[in-house]
Parts: structure tokens; sequence; C-alpha cells
């Protein structure tokens, strides 16, 4: 069995267990976003990097997919860790500030400030609802296009598939659709600047992946949506600090 | 092929006996013509030049022999056109046409020393340490024509990996053989136990080629020592910098060294299998590879038993589609097992658990052309060449502002200085030298005034550069920094694969702050922006890719930060590149209103008659620059 020290604290885990893994058993929280047990590792959102010293090596590395090994010194908070990860959600923010999960990431990192464009992209691209569809549905009607700039997630020529059963799985696991802000008066932290956005009509892509009843992205792209828009323009430099 | 009595090869004498006809095919007893017909020289004209040889040979039947030949590495001048008379040194022409071909094939015996460009009265054979003169009589230069051992663009140059490339015809088995080909494989089968092979590499201190400069004894020996079968040597063409082509030079002119080096690799790690994973977009390449993978097969250097030892070995070619981030080993690995090429964690390394889960060595062409000299000459020899920390050589692809153009191949250590002004014969006109970019999009650029700098591994990493896998760009001083900045950041955004959120959208918010920049809109924040932004892609990102693409902007940062504040502070591009900041003119005094001008101006923004004075309409202006490559009077002035 192998045998690391995490902050400090040597555990012993079984061997095939990822650092993430064993962070969890000791209870140090770690952010993710791409991660889901159930679901394969991935390590493509790099929130959850962690500072491991191998030898005489150190480096930041995504713990959802290293390995525990015989004799590594892991820091799950340190400096560079928090560093890495601060300016990492920074630009997460500005890249997706509709959704709830990473705002409140950024809150409880405390990134005050987003100093690029915001780009109300629809999605990080996470590839949770690829590996969903895959691995916990079966069905593997969706997958990655694309690389770098033309990467998305899509389905097969893109257009409708028949291995799609509209089961909704992958919208259910979006962890940028979920928790999509219900309007003015909701009692929510956010600012409700995301409704100063084009919500994600998931109707572009087709159906295909619009399922669910009420569409999150339906309900609030209602008629109300408008007057909203109307009021709140021009567009405050960011939302989530405007209000902070 | 044909067989010469000896297939299948069992034993040296056999080898020898393909060598001698190899040597008749390099040196026939009639002239002998080779045309350079590498991609580079069949892009310059080759394939017509070829033609026009053949078709005067038909014509006026003359007794020679035409030949194909791979890429000596002088790109500037293709192309070649190579005539070997028995009895008289190599000759070689430059920049040939057609038409000129046929005035130099009929001209034959007689040389037409006003065209050419060296003598080659042979070489030395870094695989055997042997002289081959290619003289069969007395050695009669050419009046007023150099050797191609007094050029400057050669004479420094060492050749290993190159050690064919341009001298035999690399469709041609035989040749190969009687340049010493095949004899390292057959010392290794015959007279060392696989684990002597891995310590004469170990002993030689080679480091990898492709870039990261890995050891390859330790990649080897760890290889060796991995559970699991069968292992694999897969051999990375993926070559993908913009302006590098050693390994498009290699496969295309020395098929067969590469397939040595991995057959010899293969023994040595105990691996059954090999996988050339060659870039779809080097047709010529795949082509020649697949060529000498038959060849070997014919001759049984391939397959079961080879040379009598029960040692087997396949290799077999694998297209990628493309993608520059299907260098990256774990990317390659998966693209080869039909997935999408994206990297994986390491660890596990490939050396442990590979292609298919099996052990794996993944080594660089160069790496593997460099194996059948190692072998052959011992590991000490190898040691012997380069710094302490990097041995041997390396090729370059020299490209960029500069006199030659050219593929060259150098010990470790040669310092930037030497390359450029030595090798590379300086910036053509009388420009001053600004900086060079080596390691590709990954790498970095330094300025001149670091020009000291020896070549190797360590020197560049700490300049902030990497050796890459060996692009060289110059660069003069009308290149804006910031300018290539962009350009390899948007070559990255493309290239990123995507996996990873701090490279995908790290490279690509890289790209829109100094673009900003560029385009005058700027603030000094904006560079502190820029280096925690590069220090978070670097230290998060999963690849090689993702961990280095900030270079290109940290290395500019790093040396010319003046630069940077020039745009910022005062909207101004110091090297008039960055559009949005200059603005064209006609100097009133020296236009003659010829016109030109108004012709190539594609946004009509050019006013005035033939022979009036013409004007710059601004806001027309789209500053493309080609007013001012079309004044032949340099009347078109930017600011």
């Amino acid at each position: 069995m192998p045998s690391l020290t995490m902050n400090g604290i040597t555990v012993e885990v079984e061997r095939g267990t990822t650092l993430l893994q064993a962070a969890q058993f000791l209870g140090l929280p770690i952010p993710t976003l791409c991660h889901e047990d159930g679901l394969a590792p991935y390590g493509g959102c790099r929130l959850c990097v962690v500072e491991v010293v191998n030898g005489a090596k150190k480096s930041l590395q995504s713990s959802c997919t290293y390995p525990a090994l015989d004799g590594l010194q892991v820091f799950t908070h340190s400096a560079r860790v928090e560093k890495a990860r601060r300016l990492l959600v920074e630009l997460y923010v500005a890249t997706c500030p509709q959704s709830k999960r990473i705002q409140d990431m950024a809150s409880a990192m405390g990134v005050r400030r987003v100093r690029y464009d915001a780009k109300h992209e629809l999605c990080i691209q996470c590839g949770l609802c690829v590996r969903m569809c895959e691995q916990q549905m079966m069905a593997g009607a969706i997958g990655f296009s694309g690389r770098g700039l033309h990467r998305e997630v899509t389905r097969p020529f893109d257009t409708t598939s028949d291995a799609c059963r509209q089961c909704g799985a992958c919208l259910y696991i979006c962890p940028v659709c979920e928790l999509r802000c219900a309007g003015p008066d909701a009692e929510s932290v956010l600012c409700n600047g995301c409704l100063n956005i084009s919500t994600a009509c998931l109707q572009t892509y087709n159906n295909a992946m619009c399922s669910l009843d009420p569409c999150h992205a339906c309900e609030i792209d209602g008629p109300f949506r408008a007057d909203v828009r109307v009021k709140l323009q021009p567009q405050i430099e960011f939302p989530v600090l405007a209000k902070k | 092929m044909p067989n010469h009595g000896a297939y299948p090869l069992r034993s040296l004498e056999d080898l020898q006996a393909v060598a001698k006809v190899g040597r008749q095919r390099m040196s026939p007893a009639q002239p002998k013509i080779m045309v350079g017909m590498a991609t580079c020289g069949q892009a310059a004209g080759a394939t017509e030049v070829l033609k026009a040889v053949r078709e005067v040979v038909t014509q006026d039947k003359l007794p020679y022999v035409v030949s194909e030949t791979g890429c000596i590495g002088w790109c500037s001048q293709e192309p070649l056109l190579d005539i070997c008379i028995p009895g008289r040194p190599r000759v070689t022409y430059g920049r040939v046409t057609p038409a000129r071909a046929k005035q130099i094939i009929r001209a034959l015996p007689e040389p037409k020393p006003q065209w050419a460009l060296a003598t080659m009265p042979g070489d030395e054979n870094t695989l055997t340490g042997l002289y081959t003169s290619y003289l069969t009589g007395e050695d009669t230069p050419l009046r007023g024509v150099k050797s191609y051992r007094d050029l400057p663009l050669f004479k420094r140059q060492l050749r290993i990996v190159m050690r064919n490339c341009g001298l035999i015809d690399p469709a041609s088995f035989e040749e190969y053989i009687a340049r010493g080909g095949y004899t390292a494989l057959w010392q290794a089968l015959r007279t060392q136990t696989p684990q002597q092979v891995v310590d004469g590499i170990t002993k030689s201190g080679i480091r990898g080629r492709g870039g990261a400069g890995f050891p390859t004894g330790r990649k080897w020996q760890t290889v060796r020592e991995a559970p699991g079968s069968p292992k694999y040597v897969i051999c990375n063409a993926d070559e993908g910098d913009p302006g590098a082509y050693m390994d498009r030079g290699v496969l295309e002119g020395d098929p067969h060294s590469v397939l040595e080096g991995m057959t010899i690799g293969a023994y040595a790690i105990g691996a059954s299998e090999g996988i050339i994973y060659v870039r779809e977009e080097y047709p010529l390449a795949v082509a020649r590879m697949k060529d000498a993978i038959q060849q070997s097969e014919t001759a049984g250097l391939l397959g079961t038993n080879i040379f009598g030892s029960g040692f087997g070995f396949t290799v077999r070619v694998v297209t990628g589609a493309g993608a520059f981030v299907c260098g990256e080993e774990t990317a390659l690995i998966r693209s080869i097992e039909g997935k999408v090429g994206e990297p994986q964690q390491r660890p596990p390394y490939p050396a442990v658990r590979g292609l298919n889960g099996k052990p794996t060595c993944i080594n660089n062409v160069e790496t593997w052309a460099n194996v059948p000299v190692i072998v052959a000459r011992g590991g000490e020899w190898f040691a012997s060449i380069g710094t302490p920390g990097s041995k041997g050589t390396k090729v370059f692809s020299l490209v960029g502002n500069i006199e030659n153009t050219a593929l060259i191949e150098v010990p470790m250590g040669t310092t930037l200085s030497e390359i450029v002004y030595e090798i590379g014969g300086g910036i053509p006109g009388n420009r001053e030298c600004k900086a060079i970019q080596t390691g590709g999009p990954s790498g970095g650029c330094i300025p001149a005034s670091k020009f000291d700098l020896p070549v190797d591994y360590d020197s560049l990493t700490a300049a902030g550069s990497i050796m890459g896998s060996g692009g060289m760009i110059v660069m003069d001083d009308h290149t804006c920094m910031v300018d290539i900045a962009k350009y390899f950041l948007g070559f990255l955004e493309d290239e990123s694969c995507g996996k990873c959120f701090s490279c995908r959208e790290g490279t690509q918010r890289l790209k829109e702050v100094v673009q900003r920049i560029s385009e005058g809109h700027g603030v000094e924040a904006d560079l502190v922006l820029l280096e925690e932004l590069s220090w978070m892609v670097r230290e998060v990102s999963l690849c090689g890719l993702g961990q280095t693409a900030a270079n290109p902007v940290l290395s500019t940062l790093r040396y010319f930060r003046e630069e940077y504040l020039e745009h910022i502070d005062h909207q101004r591009c110091p090297a008039k590149v960055c559009r949005q900041l200059i603005t064209f003119a006609i100097d009133p005094v020296t236009c003659n209103g010829c016109g030109a001008c108004v012709q190539v101006c594609s946004g009509k923004a050019i006013l005035g008659e033939k022979n009036k004075l013409h004007t710059i309409e601004q806001a027309h202006c789209t500053k493309c620059g080609a007013c001012m490559d079309i004044c032949k009077f340099d009347a078109v002035t930017v600011n």
C-alpha cells in the first residue's frame, strides 16, 4: 500500500487511489468542476491542482488524475496552489459568468476582480456530459469535436443522433447549466446580472440536449426577460463585482 | 527491388555484397545527374527540373544516369542539380531552371563554373568514420568554385543524423548499405546483448531530440525493465512547429537510418512491433518510409529471425491528421489507438504503460537516426561531441531573415552567433539581427545581445527558450516582437487540444491581451496580467504544450519589455508592423507618379494621375503594405 503525506499528514491508501480520493478521505476540501464520482477522471478543469513533491521535482498536478504513489509529499492549499486556483477561477468567471457554481467558487476563494472581458460562454468543456452519456447512460450520443478554439460538445456530424434517448443526463450533470438564476426576485446570492446576458437555450442544439420540463433556460428566457434586459443596460463592467 | 542473390541477408558478407551494388549505383562509370527531390526541392520546382533532365537525356540519347536524392540542406538554393563525373569532383548547381538544366547537361562533360555553387570531392561518413572520395581520378577543382568543406555553411557542420541526406538516393536500399548502413544493426544483433546496446546509448549521453531532452538511455532502460508484453517502439514524426522541417528532411532523405535505429532500439528493449507516426501533410515522407519498410522486409532486415539472431521485428506507418498536440507522447499514443489525440496524465509514463497499456518507447526521428552511429562508433565517441550536459549534434532548420536558409547539423554548444553569422551568412539587406526564435511555438525569442549563448538544452532553457525540435527563426529589426508573440499565440490557440481549461482559455486570453496591446489599446497593468496568466497556464496545464504555451509571451516580455511599453504608452510600433499603429504616406519628392502603387492598392486608397504625385487617402487605406512592396523608388514611407 502506497504511503504518502498530505499537508503533513501521513496516509496509507490502496493502490490505484488518486490524490483527490486520498484528500477527500482526509477531509481536505479540493474544488472541482469536471469531477463526479462514478465517471472516469478527466483532468480538464484543472481546479483540483495540488502541489506534488516527487523526489526533487515540485509541480502542480491535477489531483483527480494523479495516482497516489509511495513517498509523495502533497500540499493541497500551499500558496502556489492557491494563487494558481485564484487565477484560474478568475478566468472561469470571465468565460462563464452565468454559472452559480463558478461564482460561488470565486467568492469562496476571494476572487474580487476579473480583468478580462466577459465571454458568456455556455460551456466550459469540462466533459462531464460526454462522460455521463458514455459511461453511465451507455449512449455515447455526444462528444467533442475540433480542437483548441474550435472545440465543442456536439453530436456526430452535428445532426440529431439516434443514439440520444433525450434522457437529459447531460443537462443534469452540467456544472454550468445547473442552478441558473431564476429571475430578478429570486432569493439567491447571485447578482442577477446573469439576466443581462443571453441564456443558453438548448434548443440551439437541435433539441438533442433539451428535454427538461421546465427547461432552466426557457424559464428565464420568457417575456419578462426582455424587460429586465432593457432595465439593466448598459451592461455593468462585471456582474459579480458590482455587488461586492 | 532486385535480389542480389543474397536475400534474406544473414551475415556481414551478405551486406557487403549489397554494398558493392550500392557503390556502383552511387558512383557509376557513366556521368550521373542528381536532382534534390525532397519536398523543399519539389516546392522550388525540382519536379520540372527532373523532367527536363530526363527529357534531354532520352532525346539526345545520352549515356547518363539520372537519380533522385534527398535534401542536402541548402534550402535557399533549391532546386539543386548535381553532376558527378568519374574522376572529377561532384558539382552542385543551385536555383536551376529546366532550361538551365538542359544547358548544363548538353554541355557535359564540361562544367559550367559560372552557375556552380560548390564542388564536393568527397565526404567523411560519420557512421564509418571513413572518408569517401567520389573521385576515381585526380582532383580537378573548378576555377572560382569553392569546395563544400570551405563553404561557411558546411564547414562547421558535423553530420551524424544527416549523414546520407543529399548523398544517396533515398529510394535505394543498396546505396544506404553502401554508406555503411545496417552494419550497426548486424553489430548489435550479433555481437551485443540487448543490455549492452542500452548501456552504449546511456554512455553516449544522448538526450531526446524531440524537444524535452529526456536522456534516451534512461528511457530505454525503463522500458526494458518494465513488465508486460508485447512492447512497442514508436518513432514520433509528427513535426508541427512553424518553420521546422528537420524530421521531414531525414525521413525523405534517409528513411533507412530511422528504420535501422528503431530495429536496434526494439532489440535493446525487447519490442516486437514498431510504429512510425507521421503527419498526413508529409506525403513524400510517408511514401519513402513505406517503401523503405517494404525493402527491408524483402531483404529480411524486418520480419522474423533478423540476421539469423532469432530476433523479430515489424514496423508499420500510421499517419496523423496534423494536430500539433499529437507530437506529445500520450496524445500520440491515443491517436494511434484511434482515440481523440488528447494528452493523458503521466505517471504512468508510456515507458511503463503506453500503447495498448504496454511498455512503449517513443523517440523522435532524429534520436532514432542517431542510434546506428552510436552503436557503430560507440557511446564514448558520441559523448566526446558536444557539451557536458548535451552530447552529440543537433539538426536545426535555419529560416527567417537569414542569407542561407538551410537545414544544418552542428555539434551541441555551437553558439547562436556562429549559427546566424557564420553558417547562416548573416542577415540579408544589411539589416540588423534583432532576435532568434528557437523551439517553435513552445520556445522563446532570444535577443541578438545574447548570441554568445551556446546552443544546448540547459543554456536555452535558462535563457527562457527551449531546444524544441530544432526550428530557428531569425528575425531582423523590421520584426515587431508583440506581433511575433501574437502570431505564436494564434497558432497555439488553434492547436491546443482544448482539454485543459487553463491552456484552451489561457492561450485565447493571452492572445486577446497581446492583440489589445498591438492595437494600441493596452494599459500597463496588462503586462502584469500577461505575466500572471502566463504563470498560471504554465503551472496548471497538463502537458508540454500547455506548460510551454506562454513562452512566446514570457520571453518577449523578458527581453523586449520596452517594445511592449512603446505600444502601450505611445501607441507606437517601433518596428512599424502593427497595422493599427502605423500610417503609410507617399514622399512627394521621391514619387515620380509611375502609378504602380495605384494598380496594386486593393482599397483604392491611392489617388493621383499618371506622372503626377500620388497621395494615400488614409480613410480607405487597409495598411496592407502592397504599395510599399511594389514601389521601386522607395517613395512609400511608413510611420
